[in-house]
């Protein structure tokens, strides 16, 4: 273990330089984010993810974004456990209907300010589910949703760069 | 004797179960015999018909999906409640009793700490020890198969590729092999050489990244950070080779939807090189780290009895002593052409699957290497003919085996069933944890890696 530890610290980092900030998969902030809550806030946003329906795409690249590669911890941006920890909703699917409580729920938990993050195309719209008699038809339909990011799934640098657009500048 | 009774005395026999399904008034059973698979339909009269579950337990959850339809009633089921259709039941669902003194329960999900897919786990525990864990799923159903119904080969495949994103290479492929059967077509040699690799990427990717995990439940962070930058190692030369990073919608029925020119070649074998020279410095730390092996060693044990009796697939099938692997025993093309080993282990335990994980890993870049060394010039892709017909396939994704079955009317889906592995292996997660303190199940989960919307549809 020691080696690999030393290994580790000859070594350079791998992170990478964080991506520009809403580049075009992030086609808009529904809401304008507020200045002064983002100064409250500071540079520290909890992020609480829920899949509502995902084929599981979405989690894996969310996931990835805790590689070395996007270490997406140095931006103040973490994922936390439970929802009443949380300033940031992050949804996938089309909302199945059996997923529609514990959305809600997990929403009503968290304290306020608040926002909500809809990740990829089954959460813009239904995607291929948007049909589906048991699905909602994306977070939109539940949920009041702030930022919208694209992708079947997002790659982790569309979801670096559009939840790099919930920090201050 | 009938031929559904004859069957069912198969089954009893020896034979596995691939699964159950219902179309309309017809009830279809699918078994493989070694590695031949076979199909049979019959009508339940007055829509009604014997369970299968009442001989073979691990169609119980099968034939309580296939009642949730509301068109058949399978007599005898020994569990009569809803299983994917959570309205059909009212709250609160109804958990199997536990009686005794000082137990306790404690629910967890669906929403669970972190970035995991969703489902409900009911444990009874005396003190720390779990004595009964029921799990309750469902909560991704997105009714595919319904979608599928009446929609176009090229949609259906879209669809069967997002059934369980993780496992989207084995899926598409199982979809398009069914179709190929149906129609009697085979894809060019050069297509199904690039599946191969695409599946063999799949499988890296997903081992690398469950190994990483289970270390990361155990306390183990450091196995975690060095697996998931081979893991994304491989998910961006996917990415640059293939045009995504999980390989989604790149087989296609006829053949694949992305080629590999000489320099992209070279871009996959350099990767195969990498890991290849870094992943046993990974290992040994792994076996070198005793406070891990505390954790991993012993915990979890699914016995080979009951693995065998599950019909078990993958890792979870294997590490308890199950020795099948679709890739060698149904013989697919071109995987019948290529020498490899099936690793086998017996202790059944968190350990065995972390090892299993690992020599699957060293088998596959040894396929990879095979794949990419000797793919054939030529097209890539094939004509689908606009015929009726009737396909299935058995595909070996990195989780177990996929079984998908289909039909085709005037170039439409009329019916398609897919089987995740993960539904032979969840009951097993409940058996496996037993005995075992709470908090171990992290491991134990992880461990098995149970897809939930690979289950729920």
């Amino acid at each position: 273990m020691r080696k690999t530890i030393f290994q580790g610290i000859l070594h350079r980092p791998l992170s990478e330089p964080p991506p520009p900030i809403a580049g075009d998969e992030v086609i808009s902030l529904a809401r304008a984010l507020d200045r002064a809550s983002q100064r409250q806030l500071g540079r520290g946003l909890a992020i609480r993810a829920v899949d509502a329906g995902s084929c599981n795409g979405c989690e894996l690249e969310m996931h990835a974004l805790g590689n070395a590669f996007y270490d997406l911890e140095r931006f103040g941006l973490r994922f936390v456990a439970s929802p009443r920890h949380a300033d940031v909703l992050a949804v996938t699917g089309p909302v199945t209907r059996h997923m529609r409580e514990a959305l809600l729920r997990s929403y009503a938990a968290m304290p306020r300010p608040n926002w909500v993050v809809a990740i990829g195309a089954c959460a813009r719209d239904g995607g291929m589910f948007a049909k589906s008699p048991v699905c909602e038809g994306g977070v939109g339909a539940v949920l009041p949703v702030d930022l919208w990011i694209h992708g079947c799934p997002p790659t982790p640098r569309d979801l670096l760069s559009g939840l790099l657009t919930l920090l201050p500048q | 004797m009938s031929a559904w009774e004859q069957a069912l005395s198969r089954l009893e026999a020896g034979a596995v179960l691939l699964s159950v399904w219902g179309e309309g008034a017809h009830v279809h059973l699918a078994w493989r015999e070694g590695g031949s698979l076979r199909h049979l339909a019959r009508e339940a009269v007055d829509r009604e018909y014997p369970a299968v579950s009442a001989r073979m337990p691990q169609a119980i959850r099968l034939e309580r999906a296939l009642r949730d339809e509301g068109v058949l009633t399978p007599r005898g089921l020994p569990d009569s409640r809803p299983w994917l259709k959570h309205d059909a039941c009212g709250e609160p669902y109804p958990f199997l009793a536990v009686e005794g003194e000082g137990l306790h329960q404690i629910p967890v999900g669906p929403v669970h700490a972190g970035i995991i897919e969703p489902g409900h786990f009911r444990f009874t525990c005396d003190g720390e020890t779990v004595v009964r864990l029921e799990a309750r799923l469902g909560y991704v159903h997105r009714d595919v198969a319904g979608l599928m119904r009446g929609a176009d080969i090229e949609v259906a495949a879209k669809l069967a590729g997002r059934i369980s994103g993780d496992s989207t290479v084995a899926y598409a492929w199982a979809f398009a092999r069914a179709i190929e059967t149906a129609l009697a077509i085979t894809p060019p040699a050069r297509a199904l050489h690039l599946r191969a690799v695409m599946a063999e990427l799949e499988r890296v990717a997903n081992h690398l990244g469950d190994i990483g995990a289970i270390c990361n439940d155990g306390g183990f962070p450091l196995m975690q950070a060095h697996c998931a930058v081979l893991r994304e190692r491989v998910l961006r030369a996917a990415g640059s080779c293939f045009g995504h990073r999980l390989m989604m919608d790149c087989i296609v029925p006829g053949g694949v939807g992305a080629d590999l020119n000489d320099e992209k070649i070279r871009t996959l074998t350099a990767l195969i090189g990498e890991i290849a020279a870094r992943f046993p410095g990974l290992v040994r730390l792994y076996d070198l780290t005793a406070s891990l092996q505390d954790r991993t060693n012993g915990t979890g044990c699914l016995s080979p009895a009951l693995a065998r009796r599950f019909g078990a697939g993958g890792v979870v099938g294997r590490a308890s002593g199950h020795d099948f692997d679709a890739r060698r025993d149904v013989c697919y093309a071109p995987y019948d052409g290529a020498s490899f080993a099936v690793p086998v282990l017996s202790a059944g335990d968190v350990n065995a699957r972390i090892w299993l994980r690992i020599k699957e890993i060293e088998q596959s870049l040894g396929l990879l290497s095979h794949f990419l060394t000797t793919i054939p010039i030529g097209a890539t892709r094939c004509e689908i003919p606009p015929q009726d017909g009737e396909g299935m396939a058995l595909v070996e994704g990195f989780r177990g085996d996929i079984f998908l079955w289909l039909a085709l009317e005037e170039g439409k889906i009329r019916h398609c069933h897919v089987r995740d592995p993960s539904w032979f292996q969840w009951p097993l997660l409940e058996a496996a944890i037993e005995g075992n303190i709470v908090a171990d199940f992290p491991l134990c989960n992880k461990s098995f890696n149970c897809s939930y919307a690979g289950h729920d549809g």
